[in-house]
Protein backbone atom coordinates (compact mmCIF):
# COMPACT_ATOMS: atom_id res chain seq x y z
CA UNK A 1 0.00 0.00 0.00
CA UNK A 2 2.80 2.34 1.22
CA UNK A 3 6.33 1.72 0.06
CA UNK A 4 9.20 4.06 0.79
CA UNK A 5 12.35 3.27 0.36
CA UNK A 6 15.69 5.37 0.64
CA UNK A 7 13.59 8.56 0.89
CA UNK A 8 15.17 12.17 1.07
CA UNK A 9 13.96 15.50 1.07
CA UNK A 10 15.65 18.33 1.43
CA UNK A 11 13.57 21.83 1.09
CA UNK A 12 14.87 24.99 -1.21
CA UNK A 13 16.02 26.71 1.75
CA UNK A 14 18.67 24.51 2.78
CA UNK A 15 16.27 22.22 5.29
CA UNK A 16 16.97 18.99 5.34
CA UNK A 17 13.72 17.00 6.61
CA UNK A 18 13.87 13.18 5.16
CA UNK A 19 17.25 11.88 5.55
CA UNK A 20 16.52 8.41 4.35
CA UNK A 21 13.26 6.51 5.26
CA UNK A 22 12.16 3.44 4.53
CA UNK A 23 9.43 2.13 5.51
CA UNK A 24 6.29 -0.16 4.29
CA UNK A 25 3.00 -0.12 5.01
CA UNK A 26 0.23 -2.72 4.46
CA UNK A 27 -3.62 -2.32 3.24
CA UNK A 28 -5.42 -2.36 6.87
CA UNK A 29 -2.83 -1.15 9.07
CA UNK A 30 -3.12 1.48 11.64
CA UNK A 31 0.25 3.47 12.28
CA UNK A 32 0.72 6.08 14.34
CA UNK A 33 3.84 8.01 13.38
CA UNK A 34 5.17 10.20 16.36
CA UNK A 35 7.94 11.94 17.03
CA UNK A 36 9.52 15.72 18.23
CA UNK A 37 8.15 18.53 16.69
CA UNK A 38 10.30 19.35 13.56
CA UNK A 39 11.62 15.92 13.66
CA UNK A 40 10.52 15.66 9.43
CA UNK A 41 6.57 13.85 10.83
CA UNK A 42 4.85 16.30 8.43
CA UNK A 43 7.14 16.21 5.79
CA UNK A 44 6.78 11.96 6.42
CA UNK A 45 3.17 12.26 6.06
CA UNK A 46 3.09 14.96 3.18
CA UNK A 47 5.59 12.53 0.95
CA UNK A 48 2.41 10.06 0.79
CA UNK A 49 -0.50 12.33 -0.67
CA UNK A 50 2.12 14.06 -3.03
CA UNK A 51 1.83 17.47 -1.49
CA UNK A 52 5.64 17.29 -1.36
CA UNK A 53 8.25 15.12 -3.48
CA UNK A 54 11.31 13.39 -2.59
CA UNK A 55 14.67 14.70 -3.18
CA UNK A 56 15.74 11.08 -3.47
CA UNK A 57 14.11 7.85 -3.26
CA UNK A 58 11.21 6.40 -4.49
CA UNK A 59 7.85 6.51 -2.76
CA UNK A 60 5.12 3.62 -4.01
CA UNK A 61 1.27 4.76 -2.86
CA UNK A 62 -1.57 2.65 -4.27
CA UNK A 63 1.08 1.60 -7.37
CA UNK A 64 1.49 5.31 -8.22
CA UNK A 65 4.74 5.54 -8.33
CA UNK A 66 4.76 9.35 -6.53
CA UNK A 67 8.68 10.07 -7.00
CA UNK A 68 7.64 10.40 -11.14
CA UNK A 69 3.92 10.81 -10.42
CA UNK A 70 2.99 13.75 -13.32
CA UNK A 71 1.02 16.96 -11.84
CA UNK A 72 -2.04 15.96 -13.82
CA UNK A 73 -2.58 12.67 -12.42
CA UNK A 74 -2.02 14.08 -8.71
CA UNK A 75 -5.66 14.73 -8.43
CA UNK A 76 -6.54 11.33 -9.08
CA UNK A 77 -3.62 9.84 -6.91
CA UNK A 78 -6.04 11.79 -4.11
CA UNK A 79 -9.12 11.09 -4.81
CA UNK A 80 -8.21 7.38 -2.83
CA UNK A 81 -6.61 9.56 -0.02
CA UNK A 82 -8.41 11.28 2.56
CA UNK A 83 -6.95 13.52 4.87
CA UNK A 84 -7.66 15.05 8.26
CA UNK A 85 -6.34 18.17 10.26
CA UNK A 86 -5.49 19.59 13.09
CA UNK A 87 -7.88 22.26 12.28
CA UNK A 88 -10.14 20.68 10.00
CA UNK A 89 -9.75 22.80 6.97
CA UNK A 90 -13.76 22.90 6.51
CA UNK A 91 -15.36 26.13 4.52
CA UNK A 92 -16.85 28.57 7.18
CA UNK A 93 -19.48 29.91 4.59
CA UNK A 94 -20.84 26.22 3.97
CA UNK A 95 -23.09 23.88 5.61
CA UNK A 96 -21.70 20.79 7.23
CA UNK A 97 -23.74 19.22 4.47
CA UNK A 98 -22.23 21.02 1.46
CA UNK A 99 -18.79 20.63 3.44
CA UNK A 100 -18.74 17.04 2.82
CA UNK A 101 -20.37 17.08 -0.47
CA UNK A 102 -17.56 19.46 -1.84
CA UNK A 103 -15.09 16.32 -1.83
CA UNK A 104 -17.87 14.46 -4.62
CA UNK A 105 -18.22 17.78 -6.43
CA UNK A 106 -15.01 17.82 -7.27
CA UNK A 107 -14.78 15.08 -8.98
CA UNK A 108 -18.26 15.50 -10.54
CA UNK A 109 -20.25 13.22 -9.22
CA UNK A 110 -24.32 13.01 -9.51
CA UNK A 111 -26.34 15.03 -7.18
CA UNK A 112 -28.55 11.73 -6.20
CA UNK A 113 -24.86 9.83 -5.82
CA UNK A 114 -24.03 12.88 -3.17
CA UNK A 115 -26.91 13.52 -1.51
CA UNK A 116 -27.43 9.62 -0.51
CA UNK A 117 -23.49 9.50 0.19
CA UNK A 118 -23.03 12.50 2.23
CA UNK A 119 -26.01 11.35 4.44
CA UNK A 120 -24.73 7.94 4.93
CA UNK A 121 -21.33 9.29 6.14
CA UNK A 122 -23.08 11.85 8.19
CA UNK A 123 -24.68 9.04 9.69
CA UNK A 124 -21.64 6.97 10.20
CA UNK A 125 -19.74 10.20 12.29
CA UNK A 126 -23.14 10.79 14.08
CA UNK A 127 -24.06 14.32 12.55
CA UNK A 128 -26.63 13.15 10.79
CA UNK A 129 -29.04 15.68 12.50
CA UNK A 130 -26.77 18.84 11.94
CA UNK A 131 -26.15 18.44 8.34
CA UNK A 132 -27.77 21.70 8.03
CA UNK A 133 -25.22 23.94 10.22
CA UNK A 134 -22.26 25.42 9.73
CA UNK A 135 -18.93 24.81 11.12
CA UNK A 136 -19.66 27.79 13.55
CA UNK A 137 -22.35 26.14 15.05
CA UNK A 138 -20.21 23.10 15.99
CA UNK A 139 -18.07 22.15 18.75
CA UNK A 140 -14.70 21.11 18.12
CA UNK A 141 -14.41 17.31 17.75
CA UNK A 142 -18.20 17.92 15.88
CA UNK A 143 -16.36 20.03 13.48
CA UNK A 144 -13.66 17.22 13.38
CA UNK A 145 -16.02 14.47 12.51
CA UNK A 146 -17.19 16.62 9.47
CA UNK A 147 -14.05 16.71 8.38
CA UNK A 148 -13.47 12.74 8.84
CA UNK A 149 -16.87 12.26 6.89
CA UNK A 150 -15.55 14.60 3.64
CA UNK A 151 -12.08 12.19 4.03
CA UNK A 152 -14.28 9.07 4.04
CA UNK A 153 -17.00 10.24 1.27
CA UNK A 154 -15.29 8.54 -1.66
CA UNK A 155 -14.35 5.35 -0.09
CA UNK A 156 -10.41 6.07 0.14
CA UNK A 157 -7.98 3.11 0.66
CA UNK A 158 -6.17 5.01 2.90
CA UNK A 159 -6.78 7.95 5.47
CA UNK A 160 -4.30 10.36 6.31
CA UNK A 161 -4.88 12.57 10.36
CA UNK A 162 -2.15 14.67 10.86
CA UNK A 163 -2.81 15.04 15.21
CA UNK A 164 -6.57 15.21 14.49
CA UNK A 165 -7.30 15.32 17.74
CA UNK A 166 -4.48 18.30 18.65
CA UNK A 167 -7.27 20.66 19.09
CA UNK A 168 -9.81 18.52 20.98
CA UNK A 169 -10.10 17.80 24.51
CA UNK A 170 -9.60 14.24 26.10
CA UNK A 171 -12.90 13.48 25.86
CA UNK A 172 -13.48 14.44 22.59
CA UNK A 173 -9.89 12.76 21.45
CA UNK A 174 -11.63 8.98 22.37
CA UNK A 175 -14.47 10.14 19.83
CA UNK A 176 -12.42 10.87 17.42
CA UNK A 177 -10.57 7.79 17.76
CA UNK A 178 -13.31 5.25 18.11
CA UNK A 179 -14.55 6.73 14.49
CA UNK A 180 -11.01 6.44 13.24
CA UNK A 181 -10.80 2.36 13.94
CA UNK A 182 -14.31 1.54 12.74
CA UNK A 183 -12.93 2.77 9.76
CA UNK A 184 -9.69 1.15 10.17
CA UNK A 185 -12.13 -2.19 11.16
CA UNK A 186 -13.51 -1.72 7.35
CA UNK A 187 -10.16 -2.28 5.86
CA UNK A 188 -9.23 1.21 5.48
CA UNK A 189 -5.86 1.71 6.11
CA UNK A 190 -5.50 4.97 8.49
CA UNK A 191 -1.88 7.00 9.07
CA UNK A 192 -1.92 9.57 11.95
CA UNK A 193 0.70 11.75 13.10
CA UNK A 194 -0.03 12.62 17.03
CA UNK A 195 1.81 14.07 20.10
CA UNK A 196 -0.69 12.40 22.38
CA UNK A 197 1.45 9.53 24.43
CA UNK A 198 -2.23 8.57 26.28
CA UNK A 199 -3.89 7.79 23.13
CA UNK A 200 -0.71 5.88 21.38
CA UNK A 201 -0.05 3.93 24.90
CA UNK A 202 -4.05 2.99 25.05
CA UNK A 203 -5.17 1.67 21.90
CA UNK A 204 -1.83 -0.04 21.17
CA UNK A 205 -0.98 0.04 17.26
CA UNK A 206 2.13 0.29 14.88
CA UNK A 207 4.10 2.88 16.32
CA UNK A 208 6.75 4.47 13.80
CA UNK A 209 9.27 7.25 15.25
CA UNK A 210 11.00 9.83 13.31
CA UNK A 211 13.45 11.74 14.76
CA UNK A 212 16.23 13.85 12.70
CA UNK A 213 14.96 12.75 9.58
CA UNK A 214 14.84 9.16 10.29
CA UNK A 215 12.75 6.01 11.35
CA UNK A 216 14.09 5.39 14.59
CA UNK A 217 11.79 3.01 15.82
CA UNK A 218 8.92 0.88 13.90
CA UNK A 219 7.58 -1.40 16.22
CA UNK A 220 4.02 -3.23 16.38
CA UNK A 221 1.69 -2.67 19.01
CA UNK A 222 4.38 -0.14 20.07
CA UNK A 223 4.69 2.64 22.91
CA UNK A 224 4.62 6.47 22.68
CA UNK A 225 8.08 6.85 24.29
CA UNK A 226 8.29 10.49 24.65
CA UNK A 227 7.83 12.44 28.05
CA UNK A 228 5.89 15.48 26.71
CA UNK B 1 -9.65 46.39 -8.92
CA UNK B 2 -12.67 45.55 -11.08
CA UNK B 3 -13.65 48.90 -12.18
CA UNK B 4 -9.65 49.54 -12.84
CA UNK B 5 -9.58 46.38 -15.34
CA UNK B 6 -12.82 46.58 -16.70
CA UNK B 7 -11.43 50.36 -17.20
CA UNK B 8 -8.05 48.95 -18.91
CA UNK B 9 -9.53 46.72 -21.66
CA UNK B 10 -12.33 49.40 -22.28
CA UNK B 11 -9.68 52.35 -22.92
CA UNK B 12 -7.28 49.50 -24.63
CA UNK B 13 -10.12 48.43 -26.97
CA UNK B 14 -10.92 52.03 -27.49
CA UNK B 15 -7.73 52.50 -28.96
CA UNK B 16 -7.52 49.34 -30.67
CA UNK B 17 -10.58 49.38 -32.42
CA UNK B 18 -9.32 53.22 -33.84
CA UNK B 19 -6.15 52.40 -34.97
CA UNK B 20 -7.93 49.33 -36.71
CA UNK B 21 -10.57 51.34 -38.59
CA UNK B 22 -7.80 53.83 -39.53
CA UNK B 23 -5.17 51.34 -40.89
CA UNK B 24 -7.97 49.41 -42.46
CA UNK B 25 -9.32 52.35 -44.11
CA UNK B 26 -5.64 53.81 -45.02
CA UNK B 27 -4.67 50.08 -46.25
CA UNK B 28 -8.12 50.62 -48.29
CA UNK B 29 -7.34 53.40 -49.98
CA UNK B 30 -4.15 52.15 -50.63
CA UNK B 31 -5.04 49.70 -52.49
CA UNK B 32 -7.40 51.20 -54.30
CA UNK B 33 -4.82 53.78 -55.69
CA UNK B 34 -2.27 50.64 -56.12
CA UNK B 35 -4.59 49.30 -58.54
CA UNK B 36 -5.27 52.90 -60.33
CA UNK B 37 -1.48 53.06 -60.76
CA UNK B 38 -0.61 52.84 -64.26
CA UNK B 39 2.26 54.16 -66.25
CA UNK B 40 2.23 56.78 -68.78
CA UNK B 41 4.62 56.67 -71.72
CA UNK B 42 4.96 59.57 -74.16
CA UNK B 43 5.71 59.11 -77.63
CA UNK B 44 8.23 61.43 -78.71
CA UNK B 45 6.25 63.69 -81.73
CA UNK B 46 8.95 62.84 -84.13
CA UNK B 47 7.91 59.22 -84.31
CA UNK B 48 6.52 57.69 -87.18
CA UNK B 49 3.93 54.89 -86.93
CA UNK B 50 5.97 51.90 -87.82
CA UNK B 51 8.39 52.94 -84.46
CA UNK B 52 5.55 53.36 -82.73
CA UNK B 53 4.34 49.49 -83.46
CA UNK B 54 7.78 49.09 -82.38
CA UNK B 55 7.75 50.62 -79.01
CA UNK B 56 4.19 48.69 -78.32
CA UNK B 57 5.56 45.32 -79.80
CA UNK B 58 9.12 45.60 -77.22
CA UNK B 59 6.60 47.17 -73.70
CA UNK B 60 4.05 43.84 -74.78
CA UNK B 61 7.43 41.61 -74.08
CA UNK B 62 8.07 42.96 -70.88
CA UNK B 63 7.09 40.05 -68.59
CA UNK B 64 5.60 42.25 -65.83
CA UNK B 65 3.27 44.06 -67.67
CA UNK B 66 -0.56 43.27 -67.62
CA UNK B 67 -2.18 45.59 -70.43
CA UNK B 68 -0.72 48.13 -72.66
CA UNK B 69 -2.91 50.53 -74.34
CA UNK B 70 -2.52 53.00 -77.28
CA UNK B 71 -4.00 56.41 -76.40
CA UNK B 72 -3.19 58.98 -80.01
CA UNK B 73 -3.15 62.48 -78.63
CA UNK B 74 -6.28 63.26 -80.38
CA UNK B 75 -7.71 60.79 -77.16
CA UNK B 76 -4.86 62.52 -74.69
CA UNK B 77 -6.57 65.50 -75.43
CA UNK B 78 -10.08 65.10 -75.27
CA UNK B 79 -9.81 62.78 -72.45
CA UNK B 80 -8.20 65.82 -70.99
CA UNK B 81 -11.02 68.66 -71.72
CA UNK B 82 -13.28 66.19 -70.20
CA UNK B 83 -11.55 65.53 -67.10
CA UNK B 84 -11.50 69.59 -66.61
CA UNK B 85 -14.92 69.97 -67.07
CA UNK B 86 -16.15 73.46 -67.60
CA UNK B 87 -12.49 74.48 -67.82
CA UNK B 88 -11.83 71.97 -70.18
CA UNK B 89 -13.53 74.55 -73.08
CA UNK B 90 -10.33 76.83 -73.36
CA UNK B 91 -8.41 73.44 -74.79
CA UNK B 92 -10.44 72.84 -77.55
CA UNK B 93 -9.05 75.54 -79.05
CA UNK B 94 -5.78 73.22 -79.40
CA UNK B 95 -7.61 71.17 -81.21
CA UNK B 96 -6.56 72.58 -84.27
CA UNK B 97 -2.80 72.20 -83.28
CA UNK B 98 -2.55 69.87 -80.54
CA UNK B 99 0.78 69.85 -78.25
CA UNK B 100 0.28 66.52 -76.58
CA UNK B 101 2.04 63.42 -77.43
CA UNK B 102 0.62 60.39 -78.45
CA UNK B 103 0.75 58.01 -75.55
CA UNK B 104 1.33 54.30 -74.39
CA UNK B 105 -0.94 53.52 -70.99
CA UNK B 106 0.31 50.71 -69.23
CA UNK B 107 -1.06 48.35 -66.34
CA UNK B 108 1.50 45.64 -64.26
CA UNK B 109 0.42 42.59 -63.37
CA UNK B 110 1.62 43.37 -59.65
CA UNK B 111 2.18 46.93 -58.96
CA UNK B 112 4.82 46.23 -56.74
CA UNK B 113 6.96 46.30 -60.15
CA UNK B 114 5.56 49.75 -61.17
CA UNK B 115 8.99 51.29 -60.68
CA UNK B 116 11.16 48.82 -62.57
CA UNK B 117 8.84 48.44 -65.60
CA UNK B 118 8.85 52.88 -66.14
CA UNK B 119 12.49 52.72 -65.94
CA UNK B 120 13.17 50.43 -68.13
CA UNK B 121 10.44 51.76 -70.68
CA UNK B 122 12.09 54.94 -70.08
CA UNK B 123 15.11 53.52 -71.71
CA UNK B 124 13.48 52.86 -75.01
CA UNK B 125 14.00 54.45 -78.30
CA UNK B 126 11.31 57.56 -78.84
CA UNK B 127 9.96 57.37 -75.55
CA UNK B 128 9.80 61.25 -74.73
CA UNK B 129 8.73 60.47 -70.82
CA UNK B 130 7.46 58.40 -68.30
CA UNK B 131 4.95 59.22 -65.64
CA UNK B 132 3.17 56.74 -62.74
CA UNK B 133 2.72 59.61 -59.59
CA UNK B 134 5.58 57.85 -57.85
CA UNK B 135 5.69 60.24 -55.27
CA UNK B 136 2.20 60.14 -53.89
CA UNK B 137 2.05 56.45 -54.18
CA UNK B 138 5.40 55.64 -52.18
CA UNK B 139 4.63 58.23 -49.98
CA UNK B 140 1.16 56.97 -49.03
CA UNK B 141 2.35 53.23 -48.45
CA UNK B 142 5.40 54.44 -46.30
CA UNK B 143 2.96 56.73 -44.33
CA UNK B 144 0.88 53.44 -44.04
CA UNK B 145 3.72 51.60 -42.92
CA UNK B 146 4.61 53.46 -39.98
CA UNK B 147 0.89 54.29 -38.93
CA UNK B 148 0.77 50.54 -38.65
CA UNK B 149 4.12 50.02 -36.68
CA UNK B 150 3.47 53.04 -34.48
CA UNK B 151 -0.26 51.75 -33.75
CA UNK B 152 0.73 48.24 -33.62
CA UNK B 153 3.31 48.94 -30.80
CA UNK B 154 0.73 50.96 -28.79
CA UNK B 155 -1.52 48.31 -28.74
CA UNK B 156 0.44 45.91 -28.33
CA UNK B 157 1.74 47.40 -25.32
CA UNK B 158 -1.89 48.44 -23.97
CA UNK B 159 -3.03 44.45 -24.71
CA UNK B 160 -0.19 43.77 -21.75
CA UNK B 161 -1.38 46.49 -19.43
CA UNK B 162 -4.85 45.09 -19.45
CA UNK B 163 -3.67 41.54 -19.32
CA UNK B 164 -1.77 42.47 -16.11
CA UNK B 165 -4.78 44.25 -14.56
CA UNK B 166 -7.27 41.53 -15.41
CA UNK B 167 -4.31 39.07 -13.65
CA UNK B 168 -3.85 41.13 -11.01
CA UNK B 169 -7.92 41.31 -10.17
CA UNK B 170 -8.62 37.78 -10.78
CA UNK B 171 -5.16 37.50 -8.14
CA UNK B 172 -7.19 39.05 -5.63
CA UNK B 173 -10.41 36.71 -6.08
CA UNK B 174 -7.98 33.67 -5.92
CA UNK B 175 -6.51 34.96 -2.89
CA UNK B 176 -9.81 35.70 -1.21
CA UNK B 177 -10.75 31.41 -2.17
CA UNK B 178 -7.33 30.27 -1.47
CA UNK B 179 -8.49 28.37 1.27
CA UNK B 180 -11.35 26.74 -0.40
CA UNK B 181 -8.52 25.97 -3.59
CA UNK B 182 -6.38 24.15 -1.34
CA UNK B 183 -9.37 22.05 0.14
CA UNK B 184 -10.07 21.32 -3.47
CA UNK B 185 -6.41 20.15 -4.68
CA UNK B 186 -6.68 17.96 -0.98
CA UNK B 187 -10.20 16.37 -2.17
CA UNK B 188 -8.93 15.56 -5.93
CA UNK B 189 -10.09 18.07 -7.87
CA UNK B 190 -8.48 18.34 -11.26
CA UNK B 191 -7.02 21.11 -12.48
CA UNK B 192 -9.46 22.02 -14.76
CA UNK B 193 -12.18 21.71 -12.23
CA UNK B 194 -10.79 24.57 -10.08
CA UNK B 195 -9.60 27.11 -13.05
CA UNK B 196 -12.91 27.46 -15.00
CA UNK B 197 -14.90 29.30 -12.68
CA UNK B 198 -11.68 31.83 -12.60
CA UNK B 199 -12.12 31.34 -16.65
CA UNK B 200 -15.04 32.68 -17.14
CA UNK B 201 -14.63 35.45 -14.88
CA UNK B 202 -11.58 36.34 -17.04
CA UNK B 203 -13.93 36.00 -19.88
CA UNK B 204 -16.72 38.04 -18.02
CA UNK B 205 -13.90 41.20 -17.43
CA UNK B 206 -12.87 41.34 -20.96
CA UNK B 207 -16.41 41.35 -22.62
CA UNK B 208 -17.44 44.02 -19.89
CA UNK B 209 -14.74 45.84 -21.29
CA UNK B 210 -15.75 45.50 -24.72
CA UNK B 211 -18.95 46.67 -24.40
CA UNK B 212 -18.59 51.02 -24.06
CA UNK B 213 -15.46 50.67 -27.14
CA UNK B 214 -18.16 48.78 -29.22
CA UNK B 215 -20.97 51.31 -28.23
CA UNK B 216 -18.17 54.31 -29.57
CA UNK B 217 -16.93 52.82 -32.56
CA UNK B 218 -20.30 51.82 -34.16
CA UNK B 219 -21.23 55.19 -33.38
CA UNK B 220 -18.47 56.76 -34.01
CA UNK B 221 -18.33 55.34 -37.40
CA UNK B 222 -21.81 55.84 -38.27
CA UNK B 223 -21.21 59.65 -37.34
CA UNK B 224 -17.99 59.38 -39.96
CA UNK B 225 -19.68 57.50 -42.87
CA UNK B 226 -22.76 60.07 -42.60
CA UNK B 227 -20.62 63.33 -42.50
CA UNK B 228 -17.00 62.73 -43.95
CA UNK B 229 -17.83 60.35 -46.75
CA UNK B 230 -19.60 62.96 -48.39
CA UNK B 231 -16.56 65.26 -48.09
CA UNK B 232 -14.36 63.55 -50.01
CA UNK B 233 -14.32 63.95 -53.61
CA UNK B 234 -11.47 61.65 -54.94
CA UNK B 235 -13.31 58.76 -56.27
CA UNK B 236 -9.85 56.58 -55.02
CA UNK B 237 -10.53 57.71 -51.74
CA UNK B 238 -13.85 56.30 -49.92
CA UNK B 239 -14.12 54.87 -46.66
CA UNK B 240 -15.10 50.97 -45.34
CA UNK B 241 -18.50 50.72 -45.88
CA UNK B 242 -20.80 51.38 -42.42
CA UNK B 243 -22.60 48.07 -43.28
CA UNK B 244 -20.19 45.38 -42.52
CA UNK B 245 -17.05 46.93 -41.75
CA UNK B 246 -18.59 48.47 -38.32
CA UNK B 247 -19.75 45.47 -37.39
CA UNK B 248 -17.03 42.94 -38.17
CA UNK B 249 -14.51 45.52 -36.39
CA UNK B 250 -17.22 44.89 -33.25
CA UNK B 251 -16.46 41.42 -33.26
CA UNK B 252 -12.97 41.84 -33.98
CA UNK B 253 -12.74 43.63 -30.14
CA UNK B 254 -15.48 41.65 -28.74
CA UNK B 255 -12.85 38.72 -29.66
CA UNK B 256 -9.79 40.50 -28.19
CA UNK B 257 -11.51 41.40 -25.21
CA UNK B 258 -12.13 37.55 -24.79
CA UNK B 259 -8.67 37.05 -25.10
CA UNK B 260 -7.53 39.35 -23.30
CA UNK B 261 -9.54 38.36 -20.34
CA UNK B 262 -9.03 34.67 -20.56
CA UNK B 263 -5.52 35.26 -20.91
CA UNK B 264 -5.19 37.49 -17.56
CA UNK B 265 -7.11 34.87 -15.29
CA UNK B 266 -4.95 31.64 -17.11
CA UNK B 267 -1.44 33.65 -16.27
CA UNK B 268 -2.95 34.29 -12.32
CA UNK B 269 -4.71 30.97 -11.68
CA UNK B 270 -1.69 28.57 -12.93
CA UNK B 271 0.96 29.97 -9.82
CA UNK B 272 -2.34 28.86 -7.57
CA UNK B 273 -2.41 25.66 -8.92
CA UNK B 274 1.13 24.08 -8.22
CA UNK B 275 0.32 22.94 -4.71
Amino acid sequence: MIDMQGVYKTYPNGVTALNGIDVRIEQGEFVYVVGPSGAGKSTFIKMIFREEKPTKGTVIVNDYKLHDLKWKKVPYLRRNIGVVYQDFKLLPKMTIFENVAFALEVIEEGPKVIRKRVMEVLDQVGLKNKARFIPDELSGGEQQRVAIARAIVNHPQLVIADEPTGNLDPETSWEIMKILEEINASGTTILMATHSKEIVNTIKKRVIAIEDGIVVRDEHRGEYGYEI
Amino acid sequence: MTVASVGAVTTTLILVGAFLALMLNLNQVAGNIEEDVEIKALVEVTADEAQVDEIRQKIDDIPEVASVDYSSKEEELNGLIESMGEQGETWEMFEQDNPLNDAFVIKTDDPLDTFDVASEIEGFENIQEVNYGEDVVQNLFRFNKYARNIGLALIIGLVFTAIFLISNTIKITIMARSKEIGIMKLVGATNAFIRWPFFIEGLLLGILGSVIPIAVIISGYYYLDANVSQLITFDFVSLMPFNPFAWQLSLIILGIGAVIGVWGSVMSVRKFLKV
